[in-house]
């Protein structure tokens, strides 16, 4: 015991550094930056900067807010209606990852031991190709003279080219494909960690694998549909290069609107306002990831 | 229910998500090798957008700048994602250490977007106060490291916890200084783990578009930014070929990677089942 007793008083200075060194990254490049956003997003535009913004006319110093951006945020219907539209892509990705990726991870983890890596490393090789290239590809598959529009007019299943591209349908897909990996892989990892036997006593009680699959193997899995839904639904709320490249006009996506503030309109007041909202929505279901993943880590 | 069908369906589930996942990249290689100037028309093959691709100077020199970021934001991603992995896993206790959790996940799950704007604004006030960086290449830099940083300490930390905590408290009864267990028993170990979230931050740096965006300044635009630009416009063949060309180097990386790591493991289980076949003599 005095061994360790030294170690970790000689490890004070050197605890120091291993603490201090990612701290001072994190806070230099994660957590200030967040700040200025909510900082500019309550000053005016032509006042961004901070020295601005502190009023110093009565001998002391006092910050002057400026509610306008949230303002015209609320009066202005069409971000009310982008932000809703957001949640709903989100949404419905994360559903459709979920019902495509939960049988798969499940069929995953159910295969020969052997197989298991080869399988996770095909899921994991698209992942390491580049995710613009990939949307590009969809792109020359989707639009209407596109390879699968010419497949389908040389076999003669139709005449006319199906319109699949620069609507919800084409977002849909390209969010669907780009974020599936994001929720096979928890699911996978939680599903092959089960214990069989409490299926094998299922069984020997007399339970069917369809109840005991919906009554133990679900429940069980829990935390990877918790993880996976929100490693899915997070990040696509915010998405931007996929509803740029196949959405089109039609699709309100609030990634954009954020970037056409910043980058048409160079508003910086209104593109942080934006995003500090968009901060706001995401918050909860990041309170939820992180509360499972906690779980997790203690259930182990 | 009957299990041979059951077997069945799921044999052409796992083949249909497959299919879904490769379709595109399939599609890009092969039409890269098209002869004609319309992307989703076949005429024949040819190396055309090869010899088109070898040309465009645009193209390269932004290939040459991805590169170049890519390996200095992973080689940053991997110092500091280290730091963070080991304070979050060898200090339990310590003041906001659930501040640096949060903080360190937080580029993970944040969109883009809000990366690449927060940031960008950060820059530009340290611009107004100091009269430095300009953004470009460093500021870029800056953005992919942080990116990196987040991926590199799970991977790490995900090798840690795996660890044996055993080794270390050994070496240091054997008369080990903190320093020496580091460089002798824990470093080693860790190697493979280094190596993968070195590759993964890497190609999370030459795969990014929306953070340059932000943070890139005149003169200064990565492979992803010009592909962007040109695939928004419309459909273009030389993308196909830079696809093409991409999509064999990281194969091969990754086979190599996983190859090695492997290789690693086994030496090390064998090792390690030698040390305790001796120390039971």
């Amino acid at each position: 015991m005095a061994k360790k007793q030294s170690f970790f008083t000689s490890l004070s200075a050197g605890r120091l550094v291993v603490i201090g060194v990612p701290y001072f990254w994190f806070l230099l490049l994660a957590a200030i930056p967040l700040l200025i956003v909510l900082k500019i997003s309550l000053s005016e535009m032509e006042s961004t900067s901070i020295s601005h913004m502190i009023d110093w006319s009565h001998g002391w110093p006092r910050l002057t807010l400026n509610f306008g951006s949230y303002q015209f945020l609320a009066t202005d219907s069409l971000y009310f209606k982008t932000y809703l539209s957001s949640i709903k892509y989100a949404a419905i990705t994360t559903l459709l990852c979920l019902v495509i990726g939960y049988p798969f991870a499940y069929y995953m983890a159910r295969s020969p031991k052997h197989m298991q890596p080869t399988l996770l490393m095909l899921i994991m090789l698209p992942f390491w190709t580049s995710f613009l290239l990939r949307i590009y590809a969809w792109k020359t598959l989707l639009v209407s003279n596109g390879v699968i529009n010419n497949i389908l007019i040389s076999l003669h299943v139709i005449d006319t080219p199906i319109e699949m591209m620069n609507n919800s349908f084409s977002l849909l897909l390209g969010m669907v494909y780009s974020y599936l990996p994001f929720m096979i892989l928890p699911l996978y990892a939680n599903l092959s960690k089960m214990d069989m036997r409490y299926l094998e006593a299922a069984a020997d009680l007399g339970t069917s694998p369809f109840k005991a699959f919906w009554l133990i193997t679900v429940p069980l899995s829990k935390a990877g549909i918790i993880a996976g839904s929100m490693l899915v639904f997070i990040p696509a709320v915010g998405e931007y290069v996929i509803p740029e490249l196949l959405g089109g006009s039609s699709t309100l996506m609030i990634g954009r609107v954020l970037w056409d503030e910043f980058f048409s309109n160079n508003d910086w007041p209104m593109a942080s306002a934006v995003a500090v909202v968009m901060i706001l929505l995401i918050l909860v279901p990041m309170g939820v990831y992180n509360k499972a993943q906690a779980e997790q880590m203690e259930g182990k | 229910m009957n299990s041979a069908s059951n077997k069945i369906f799921a044999k052409a589930w796992m083949a249909i998500v497959y299919l879904f996942l490769y379709l595109p990249i399939i599609t890009l290689v092969v039409f890269s090798f098209n002869d004609s100037k319309l992307v989703t028309v076949w005429s024949h093959a040819s190396f055309r957008w090869y010899a088109a691709l070898a040309k465009d100077s645009d193209l390269i020199s932004a290939v040459l700048l991805s590169l170049e970021i890519a390996g200095l934001s992973a080689l940053m991603s991997v110092f500091f994602g280290t730091f963070t992995a080991f304070a979050l896993n060898r200090y339990k206790r310590f003041h906001g250490r659930t501040l640096l959790t949060s903080m360190s996940s937080m580029p993970l799950v944040m969109p883009d977007v809000i990366v690449g704007l927060s940031l960008l604004l950060m820059i530009v006030s340290v611009q107004n106060w100091l009269g430095f960086p300009e953004r470009g290449l460093f500021t870029i830099l800056l953005g992919h490291a942080l990116l990196g940083t987040a991926y590199a300490a799970v991977v790490v930390t995900s090798r840690l916890r795996e660890m044996d905590s055993k080794l270390d408290e050994a070496s240091m009864d054997l008369g080990c200084k903190p320093m020496q267990v580091f460089t002798l028993v824990t470093f080693p170990l860790l190697v493979p783990a280094l190596v993968s979230a070195f590759l993964l931050t890497f190609t999370l740096s030459f795969d990014d578009v929306v953070l340059s965006s932000f943070l890139s300044g005149p003169g200064y635009s990565t492979m992803p930014m010009v592909i962007f630009s040109r695939a928004r416009l419309g459909l273009n063949p030389t993308i196909n070929a830079v696809a093409t060309v991409t999509i064999a180097v990281v194969t091969i990386a990754v086979i190599a990677s996983s190859f090695y790591t492997s290789q690693q493991e086994r030496k090390r289980k064998r090792e390690e089942a030698q040390a305790y076949s001796n120390s039971n003599k």
